[in-house]
């Protein structure tokens, strides 16, 4: 695992948001821990729980947990065609991720807090952009 | 330190101006705060200016001179942005202005326009409180935010869409006699439940409206007041201000926001005060879970205690500890860049003995105003008290 706190050029890239998603999109996602062993997403030079620059990158766990979501059906102009949509927040080991649930119907009674699920890459329906998608797993 | 206190207050009828400029709006709030507070306009050291999604609404960025000029002022103007809670630092820093005496008269306030524009476009400017890469981007809007808030709270404590409707329906029963309310009707429990889905468990009566308003607040300093014979009975004892993650994932729970219990605590010792000297306390109430986790936040309520507080009565009009006397965001409405100041005028005007609610806290001598931005990563706390 390369650090991800370097100042310049293609580590700076690295280091952004986009990179992360293709990451994600690789199956390859991960998160940064700092010596303490707190979690947090990219891009990020400092680890906000205790300000170390020392920031490594770990691989995500392959599943995670819906701690929380919401059927959004007032959605903004980018999700205008996505909705109704899940929205959720899960668990993945130290970090939590918000995504869009997918292959569930988007009905509070369909959905059970705890689910347990995978993460990805799909595409909005409404402008095909990228977007984080959790799956149930199996 | 130098005492301050609210000489007068101002604010438009909160609700639809969409044939209005912003500028016409904040003025008809200024020139209404200096008629009350009986304060000459060349007297003014700085106007402080919340306005959060100007320059996407309105097209229109650099708003504080443009609000100085049509208030008839020529002084340092500024603008704050923090969300929801642009006006409630604009307060804020105008408190600390005058206690530190850098200046004895600032004017605080601020201004929104929002009707002018669709639901969507709304929605994506309001969205931009949340975190762009983390949270928009994975269809996070501003009611589902607080939904997954709502979920997270009703599975780690219980509580149910009908206890949020009895914050609605209280809300909205306080904004009917108050003549600056967008909404100045009821709303039953059984029309909050029947409301269509926004984001669940949210529905349409959980979640304030789109609002168009200005606010302003003449803020002066103790001795200022007594040179010039003002009638100012209402001090600033405290405020305080907190800051959290901004992404709601990234918080240490769903289920607290950390910032306004910040916040607080740091007002609370400036005023030397706690929870229960509070006699009544306007929160930000964007939506009807924001309400609970405001008073829990506060400490009127234990943690998992506040989503009954409405059903039992505690802070209805007639319970023991009135909250959002106004109307509330909810029903008073929500120019968001306006919002902490109209609080701050709602609650002088309580005090005062001059506000419609008036006769619901006649002995009240304390107040709190909590004025909160995006999912509370940002908070601002003011303890208001009735000067002896």
């Amino acid at each position: 695992m390369s650090s991800s706190n370097a100042g310049e050029g293609d580590e700076a890239t690295r280091s952004g948001f986009d990179a992360w998603i293709d990451a994600l999109a690789g199956g390859e996602g991960y998160y940064l821990e700092s010596p303490c062993g707190h979690g947090s997403l990219p891009p990020r030079r400092v680890c906000p729980e205790c300000g170390s620059t020392d920031l490594t990158e770990r691989p995500l766990p392959e599943t995670g947990t819906v701690e929380t979501f919401t059927v959004v059906s007032v959605p903004t102009p980018t999700f205008a065609e996505d909705a109704p949509y899940v929205t959720a927040i899960a668990t993945f080991g130290p970090v939590r991720l918000t995504g869009v649930l997918r292959g569930v119907e988007p009905d509070d009674d369909a959905i059970d807090l705890g689910l347990d699920v995978t993460v990805g890459v799909e595409r909005r329906e409404t402008d095909d952009e990228r977007v984080v998608v959790f799956r149930p797993t199996g | 330190m130098t005492e301050v206190r609210i000489a007068g207050v101002g604010l438009t009828r909160f609700g639809r101006h969409p044939d209005r400029t912003g500028r016409d709006l904040f003025a008809e709030a200024a020139l209404r705060a200096f008629e009350d507070a009986a304060v000459p306009r060349a007297d003014l050291e700085g106007l402080n200016y919340g306005n959060f999604i100007g320059a996407l609404a309105e097209g229109q960025g650099h708003q504080a001179p443009l609000m100085a000029e049509a208030a008839g002022l020529r002084c340092p103007a500024t603008r704050y942005e923090e969300a929801c809670a642009s006006a409630g630092v604009a307060v804020r820093e105008a408190v600390r202005t005058v206690r530190s005496g850098e200046a004895d008269v600032v004017l605080a306030g601020g201004m929104e326009r929002m009707t002018h524009v669709d639901t969507p476009t709304t929605t994506r400017g309001l969205a931009t409180a949340a975190d762009d890469l983390f949270e928009v981007r994975s269809g996070v809007t501003f009611p589902g935010a607080y939904a997954l808030m709502a979920r997270a709270y009703f599975d780690a404590f219980g509580g149910d869409r009908t206890d949020l409707a009895h914050i609605a329906s209280k809300n909205h029963a306080n904004a009917v006699d108050n003549e600056y309310a967008q909404y100045r009707r009821e709303v039953s429990i059984e029309d909050a439940l029947d409301a269509p889905p926004v984001a669940t468990p949210l529905h349409l009566f959980d979640a304030c409206p789109i609002t168009d308003g200005a606010s302003a607040v003449v803020i002066v300093s103790e001795s200022y007041a007594e040179e010039h014979g003002l009638d100012a009975p209402v001090a600033v004892t405290g405020t305080g201000q907190g800051t959290d993650r901004m992404a709601l994932g990234d918080r240490e729970s769903l289920t607290e926001t950390p910032a306004a219990r910040d916040a607080a605590t740091a007002a609370y010792e400036e005023a030397g005060i706690g929870p229960d000297d509070v006699d009544c306390a306007e929160v930000h109430d964007c939506f009807t879970i924001a309400e609970v986790l405001a008073i829990e936040s506060l400490g009127f309520a234990e943690p998992g205690e506040g989503i009954r507080a409405a059903r039992q009565g505690v802070t209805t009009a007639d319970g023991d500890l009135p909250v959002n006397l106004s109307g509330g965001l909810k029903a008073k409405g929500h120019p968001v860049g306006a919002t902490g100041a109209a609080q701050i005028a709602e609650l002088v005007r309580l005090l005062r003995g001059d506000h419609p609610n008036s006769e619901h806290v006649a002995d009240a001598t304390t107040a709190v105003a909590h004025n909160a931005g995006g999912t509370v990563a940002s908070a601002v706390v003011h303890v208001l008290e009735v000067a002896e």
